[in-house]
């Protein structure tokens, strides 16, 4: 029998038992839609996360007080030992670097901000007029702390802000009151959503030194860096590492994260997860074999007097096991590609219900679930199959 | 061309032995009519299974065709039921989900045949057994006879040497089953050996030479011209 019409005449038997064959393949099409979709998932949170850390700055390294690396998360932050402050003294002198192409200095704390009658409780930022870029950030109009204006008292802010504030007139040089003191608002932020938990939309940036004056503090919350090119981002560091260490009397007391550091151990966790969660759902794949086992084995008792009439004629045992495995193969083949078919349309869904989230499907997911879906269904076939080629041929007609 | 030596074939049942065939020796030439007669588990079906290759003798031998059987792979055999072999079934044996003409054409693919040629075969086998109206009806739809005509057309389309028939007309009406008998003793007019297995007297008398047996052994052994 030549492997053509081995596969098909099994195909026209798949065909024949509609039913039974169409279970079998949702069986495993519903497997397969799960690892495709599982991963699409997976993929999704790994590139969403990604792009929500390429989108807070490019080359970002961020300096922050304290050490963490011997004692896991910031041991003095919880315990309440302080560390050597930051200061703004030392963010110029991390300007100086030659690793660094610009920092801002960074405060954060909230106030209250009024104009006319309004009045709500907003985040401030302190820092310089760096942290619009380095934090891609982007101003829908106006400037912050323009050349020649470093020192005046002027406010940008965020979009939502200043749409609360002034709906219907221009937001720029109009006054408003930020605690105690008044600021010229000199910038509206264009409207950027949540990015990191952090809503650009809802805050507003003040030069440093009128924040440090407002917080009543010399100190830095944080210092953001950005490195000159990729390549020179763990030299930046080290330099980093080595100047604050001298103008700290010789104590290593700062932490240094790297965008990059972070945005790797994501990439791992999350490709981790992906690959964890396409193993657990691949669980359903081995039930739809079991379950395929269990079909063929019927269907070998089923079809004992055809199988015998099939020996009559001149079948090989051999002849009789390639077409039981040839109708797993159409079978499996057909679950997988409906399933893939499905699993896309689910990804498809899913992108369009939450248009950020980027559930495209690897590639190699899909290439692996028809793979696994062929070869588990061919395994599961094996015995039903030798069940079949090994029947005595005369007990087998004389069964009806 | 058909050579049992002193053949026998026991089953267990429960602690008994029993004895379907118990040493046969027998010979059947070339284009011989032959009926097999006997009451139900005298043994006739296991002898036709053996003659057939689908059961295997525990002791004797086998010649078919000057070739020892038990020399002979499971593939050659296989080639051997597909070429040399055609069986006719009381119950027809036709897979129901298959037409008739893929029901004929069945031999023809497991014997690997091109499939222009096998269309050319499974016209001329719809043509000569009169199945040609019926050619894409599924067994179901098709009365006893014509059942029996496409399992003949089955049996017949490699050209066999040997048509073993067991109990051909067991499931059909007098009429229809002398016309079944009618189809059968053709093929034997034009050369292929017929060996028929029976229990009704009238249809095993039509043969040229009749076997009768009896609880495995063979009773008479009698021949008389053709007609």
């Amino acid at each position: 029998m030549t492997l053509t019409d081995t596969l098909q005449v099994s195909f026209k038997t798949v065909l024949s038992y509609r039913i039974r064959s169409l279970l079998i393949i949702l069986s495993m099409a519903l497997g397969v839609a799960a690892v495709v979709m599982l991963t699409a998932l997976g993929d999704g949170a790994r590139n969403y996360v990604i792009n929500q850390f390429s989108s807070i700055g490019t080359n970002l390294l961020v300096v922050l007080p304290g050490r963490a690396e011997t004692a896991g998360a910031f041991p003095g932050a919880i315990l309440g030992q302080t560390p050597r402050d930051l200061t703004l003294k030392d963010a110029q002198l991390l300007g100086r670097l030659p690793q660094i192409r610009r920092y801002a200095p960074l405060n954060v704390g909230a106030a209250e901000l009024s104009a006319a009658t309004r009045l709500r409780e907003v985040t401030v930022l302190g820092s310089n007029a760096n942290l619009i870029p380095i934090r891609h950030m982007k101003l829908a109009q106006g400037s912050f702390l323009a050349h020649g204006a470093e020192h005046s008292a002027q406010i940008v802010l965020g979009a939502k802000i200043a749409n609360e504030f002034f709906p219907r007139s221009q937001a720029i040089g109009q006054r408003v009151r930020l605690g105690d003191r008044r600021f010229l608002v000199s910038g509206v932020l264009a409207p950027q959503g949540e990015s990191m938990g952090f809503n650009t939309d809802e805050i507003v940036i003040i030069p440093i030194d009128y924040a440090q004056a407002m917080f009543n503090t010399t100190s830095l919350f944080r210092i953001l860096v950005e490195a000159k090119s990729h390549d020179e981002i763990e030299s930046a560091k080290q330099a980093i590492l080595t100047i604050m260490k001298q103008s700290h009397d010789g104590e290593e007391d700062i932490t240094v994260i790297t965008q990059d550091a972070i945005l790797a151990t994501f990439d791992r966790i999350l490709h981790t997860m992906t690959l964890a969660g396409a193993g657990i759902v691949s669980i359903s794949l081995i039930v739809a074999s079991i379950l395929v086992m269990n079909v063929m084995l019927v269907a070998v008792t089923q079809r004992t007097a055809e199988i015998g009439l099939l020996k009559a004629i001149g079948a090989t045992s051999a002849d009789i096991r390639r077409l039981f495995l040839a109708e797993v193969v159409w079978l499996s083949l057909a679950g997988a590609i409906f399933g893939l078919l499905l699993g896309q349309f689910g990804s498809l869904m899913l992108r369009l219900a939450y248009p950020q989230f980027p559930a495209w499907a690897p590639v190699w997911a899909s290439i692996a679930g028809i793979f696994v879906t062929v070869i588990t269904g061919i395994l599961a076939c094996l015995w039903p199959a030798s069940q079949a080629a090994r029947l005595d041929a005369v007990k087998a007609l004389s069964k009806k | 061309m058909i050579r049992l030596t002193a053949i026998t074939r026991t089953f267990h049942m429960g602690d008994q032995t029993v004895y379907a065939l118990n040493n046969i020796n027998l010979h059947i030439a070339s284009g011989e009519y032959v009926s097999i007669m006997g009451p139900s588990g005298s043994g006739k079906s296991t002898l036709l299974n053996i003659i057939g290759l689908l059961d295997k003798s525990d002791s004797g031998s086998y010649e078919l065709d000057n070739r020892l059987i038990s020399d002979l792979s499971e593939t050659e055999q296989a080639q051997i039921r597909r070429e040399k072999i055609g069986f006719v079934f009381q119950s027809f044996h036709l897979v129901s989900r298959l037409t008739a003409a893929e029901n004929i054409e069945l031999p023809l693919i497991l014997g690997g045949i091109p499939a222009t040629q096998r269309q050319i075969r499974v016209n001329e086998a719809l043509q000569a057994f009169e199945l040609k109206q019926r050619a894409n009806h599924r067994p179901s739809e098709l009365s006893g006879g014509q059942r029996q005509r496409v399992a003949i057309a089955r049996a017949t389309i490699m050209q066999p040497s040997v048509i073993l028939a067991d109990e051909p007309t067991g499931n059909l009406d007098h009429q229809i089953g002398a016309e079944v008998m009618l189809l059968l003793e053709k093929l034997h007019r034009s050369g292929t050996t017929l060996i028929v297995v029976t229990h009704d007297r009238e249809l095993g008398a039509r043969a040229h030479r009749q076997i009768a047996m009896r609880d495995g052994k063979i009773l008479t052994d009698q021949s008389h011209d053709a007609d």
